[in-house]
């Protein structure tokens, strides 16, 4: 196979990293959610560990992009 | 007409200059990085000029971003954190506003090169160590054993030496993968509607779809930019945290 077709097919495979990102995300705000209405009290102040949390389950979805920028652009 | 949505994060040179082999030009990231500064200590400096006990509203914005970091700190640090106040909030106002200005439609992004993210991520893990080293001397190492039976620490020194290791680039590759992501996917939609356009006829009408969608996307990245500056200062915060109290909580 030619370098350059297998590159692409690299770099579409390193979006799958994006499955683990959008469980991720969907995990943390579902918890914080169905914590937050059992217990609306203590919801304010748990906002900074689920902006967090957010960020870093991001973070690994947005490390497959690089992976992918890294074999498309070396 | 092919667009490259990568095109935006090229460096040009402004004034090309060498130095002894060395390319140090003025390019449109320095120029971006001196408004920044400029822009930031000018904003905190007028806003806070008149001191008025009932604030303006400039003066109030400068109040509230110093309050916001300042509680962040207070509650992920605990009161012998607050003397890094200043580094943290420079870097989070730095951040700031660079995130902000990336966001001004043909304007340039500081943070989407890993060159300067990577930068500020190994000056604040400097910090660390040096602050650990200071404050327990060669007890700092004790961070990397946390309490468990001698079995598991086989296996668990090595981890906590790796994701030590491991923050300098995920603390990076974070911002600079955030603002990277975003900018790319604002051209690539922005390249549709150009395309959409340009084909004339009901396809010039339907270009006002993705056009719509950018405006969503635009108010999401501006979230986004301020979230990532606050994430990279909570972080700050939380790596100094360990380095002042190593296991113990404050």
């Amino acid at each position: 196979m030619e370098v350059a077709a297998a590159k692409m097919i690299g770099a579409g495979l390193a979006c799958i990293a994006l499955v683990g990102a959008g469980i991720g995300i969907g995990n943390v705000f579902g918890s914080y959610l169905s914590g937050a209405l059992r217990n609306p009290g203590a919801a304010a102040s748990q906002t900074t560990n689920l902006l967090l949390g957010f960020a870093l389950c991001e973070a690994t979805g947005l490390f497959g992009l690089v992976i992918a920028l890294i074999i498309l652009f070396t | 007409m092919a667009m490259n949505p990568m095109e935006q994060f090229a460096i040009k040179p402004i004034v090309p200059l060498h130095i002894g082999g060395y390319d140090v030009s003025f390019t449109n990231q320095s120029l971006l990085m001196v408004l920044v500064a400029l822009a930031a200590s000018l904003f905190l400096t007028l806003a806070m000029s008149k001191r008025s006990l009932v604030p303006s509203r400039t003066q109030s914005m400068a109040e509230m971003s110093y309050e916001f970091v300042a509680n962040m700190m207070q509650s992920s640090t605990g009161e012998d954190g607050l003397r890094f106040f200043p580094f943290v909030f420079t870097i989070f106002v730095f951040v700031l506003f660079s995130n902000f200005f990336g966001m001004i439609p043909g304007s340039f992004t500081v943070t989407s090169q890993i060159a300067v993210t990577f930068s500020l991520a190994s000056l604040v893990i400097l910090t660390v160590i040096v602050t650990g080293f200071v404050k327990h001397g060669f007890g700092f190492l004790k961070l990397f054993v946390p309490k468990a039976p001698w079995y598991l620490l086989i296996l668990l020194v090595p981890i906590e030496v790796i994701s030590f290791l491991t923050r300098p680039i995920s603390l990076s590759v974070r911002l600079f993968a955030n603002m990277l992501a975003g900018h790319t996917m604002l051209a690539v939609f922005g390249g549709f509607v150009v395309l959409l356009g340009g084909a004339g006829g009901v396809l010039s009408l339907l270009s006002i779809a993705p056009m719509a969608l950018i405006v969503a996307i635009m108010l999401l990245e501006l979230l986004v930019a301020f979230l990532q500056a606050y994430v990279f200062a909570i972080l700050t915060c939380i790596y100094l945290n360990e380095a002042l109290h190593l296991h113990d909580s404050h």
